[in-house]
């Protein structure tokens, strides 16, 4: 019939992709930008050594879960969350307070009760708590939106790092958790320093297949149209505020995932690790690597990673200051990303 | 299905004293409409009249104070979601395409509630049909095309749903005079090989009177004036409310 008989001449007349070298002479900056990151990334770790690589590779992998989970919510439903942090943290504290050790506890004067779990059995507590504390949150925030809505999530940022601070029974406020588990499977210890990266990676390749799933079904594409028009997307029989609460709320699972990971890897947390900055540079990352893609969110949090850990060796700053230059050269990044790319390294879509 | 009080042939959608205030502005003050099954009604009047908010009440997206809405004879108490499970499809001012999903996407939002993959495809193809200038860009971004194209984009979006109702915002709105004609000829066609009952709002009197089977004229939140395109055409009534005179339509019944 008419419509088939179409197709064919669609297929004929669609130009056949240019190849490499082509798209590159052509100015491509996305192409441009994947080489250079991931050029970037395999220079520098070779330049420094299988010990630092490791090292590298798993705080991408945490920094990367934390922002592919903050996409799905910022980017690709368009909701600017500064709190998910927060998710973070109570991941992170979930993991820190069931499993720290027990012997270590009591030979403190300001011990905290142990629970003296395993790492595998904790991870979904972690998990599952995430989520809890994002459906209360969450069917709290869905009544705003825009610029409201970032005002309320970093509210909840806030709350978070002073319930971390202040709740000192359980997490002993500022002096914070040591001695957290590291993963076992049998007998078997995730402790050494490879291993823990391939965990970690594992962990990484599961969120990014959710994800992937998630924003390549019919579900994802209702969360787009919400991103485009929240009020036209109810008219074709959406309840939007369904919608916005399981990507919530999926987001924040991850987010407590990452959490879980982080805390045993340091094996100590304290609230520092959850302030508001945390969550700024996270959305950093996010819009960095581009909004509502996947793949841009790995670059992102890979150039950040790079970023971040690179600053040690420029020789012209001094090592106390790298915290705080990571964060200045982080915020020109930033304003020069949105005079001149505003849809991030790979994205296409602008804030 | 009907209940015993409304006869079959009673009206498809019946408004009955609608009252809808934002805050202090009265943006209708109790307006009662009937459009029965298969017309085409057109909804004209000044900036302001309370054209879109009489839409939106219907889609539940406006503050409705007093009044009731009666679809097929039954009180219409459906949330805004529910509403195109009843039937009832919503076009909305400036279009509103999801300019980051494709042409194919952007329809199928128009159905995606149906959870029946074969019954989904069987309206993409049918409105394919009606749209042959959409199918060949299926999958470009709905950000690649005209206004024009948008329109008959959205247009087809609203019938996705094969709803028994269109209600069509300004469907002409920032378009070209040529554009125009084309989305007053598809509505026209819609209305005539789909049966489709269609409610239109709109700015431009001359076309849609043209299409339209019977007409209201808001003036300021109330209905001031009823009757066929040529009745309005007739009366004095479109430059009365138009240019703010006193009492509206009194001219014509003199």
């Amino acid at each position: 019939m008419a419509i088939s008989a179409q197709t064919d001449a669609d297929a004929a007349a669609e130009a056949p992709t240019p190849g490499l070298i082509t798209r590159l002479a052509r100015g491509n900056i996305e192409l441009w930008a994947n080489l250079l990151v991931i050029t970037w990334a395999i220079v520098f770790m070779a330049w420094q050594g299988t010990g630092f690589a490791i090292t590298i590779g798993t705080v991408f992998a945490i920094w990367a879960i934390l922002a592919v989970s903050l996409n799905l919510v910022v980017g690709f439903t368009g909701l600017l969350s500064v709190g998910h942090v927060g998710f973070f943290g109570i991941g992170a504290y979930t993991m820190a307070v069931l499993t720290s050790n027990a012997s270590y506890e009591a030979a403190r004067t300001d011990a905290i009760p142990t629970y003296g779990w395993p790492f595998f059995a904790a991870l979904p507590v972690a998990v599952v708590l995430a989520g809890v504390v994002a459906v209360v949150v969450g069917v709290a925030f869905n009544r705003f939106r825009d610029d409201i809505f970032v005002l309320v999530s970093f509210g909840f940022a806030i709350i978070a790092f002073n319930t971390f601070l202040n709740l000192r029974e359980i997490t002993r406020g500022a002096f914070g958790i040591h001695e957290i588990e590291k993963p076992a499977i049998g007998g078997w210890v995730i402790d050494g320093e490879l291993e823990f990266l391939l965990f970690s990676l594992a962990l990484l390749a599961l969120v990014v297949l959710v994800s992937w799933l998630v924003v390549s079904s019919s579900f994802g594409r209702v969360l787009t149209a919400i991103r485009e028009d929240e009020e036209a997307i109810a008219v074709f029989g959406y309840r939007v505020t369904h919608y916005k609460l399981a990507i919530w709320v999926i987001s924040a699972m991850m987010a407590g995932l990452a959490g879980g990971l982080f805390a045993s890897w340091t094996s100590f947390i304290d609230p520092n690790s959850f302030i508001l900055l945390e969550s700024m540079l996270l959305v950093s990352i996010v819009i960095l690597g581009g909004l509502a893609t996947i793949w841009g969110s790995l670059l992102g949090a890979m150039a950040f990673v790079l970023m971040e850990e690179g600053m040690r060796f420029l020789p012209f700053i001094p090592p106390e200051y790298v915290g705080q230059a990571r964060q200045i050269v982080l915020g020109v990044l930033l304003v020069l990303l949105m005079l001149f790319r505003p849809q991030g390294l790979v994205g296409k879509y602008r804030l | 299905m009907e209940p015993s009080e409304q006869p079959t042939n009673g009206p498809l959608l019946r408004l009955t004293d609608i009252a809808v205030h934002y805050g202090a502005v009265i943006a209708l003050n109790g307006v009662s409409l009937d459009v029965q099954r298969g017309e085409v009604v057109a909804l004209m009047g000044p900036n302001g009249a309370g054209k879109s908010t009489v839409l939106k009440a219907i889609m539940g997206l406006a503050p409705v104070v007093t009044g009731e809405v009666h679809w097929r004879g039954d009180r219409l108490s459906a949330a805004t979601h529910e509403i195109v499970q009843e039937g009832i499809a919503f076009v909305p001012q400036g279009r509103r395409v999801f300019t980051h999903l494709s042409i194919a996407e952007n329809l199928e939002m128009g159905c995606l509630y149906l959870d029946d993959d074969a019954e989904q495809a069987r309206r993409l193809e049918a409105v394919m049909e009606l749209f042959p200038v959409l199918y060949p860009k299926r999958r470009d971004p709905a950000s690649a095309m005209s206004g024009g194209q948008q329109q008959m984009l959205a247009l087809g979006r609203g019938l996705m749903a094969d709803p028994d109702l269109l209600l069509l915002d300004e469907p002409t709105l920032g378009l070209a005079p040529i554009i125009v004609t084309e989305v007053f000829e598809k509505v026209a066609e819609i209305s005539e090989r789909l049966r489709t009952t269609i409610m239109v709002v709109e700015h431009n009197i001359k076309g849609v009177l043209d299409i339209a089977d019977r007409a209201y004229v808001l003036d300021k939140g109330n209905i001031a004036h009823e009757g066929t395109p040529q009745s309005v055409r007739d009366s004095t009534i479109l430059t009365d409310v138009f240019l703010g005179r006193a009492n509206p339509g009194q001219a014509s019944e003199d």
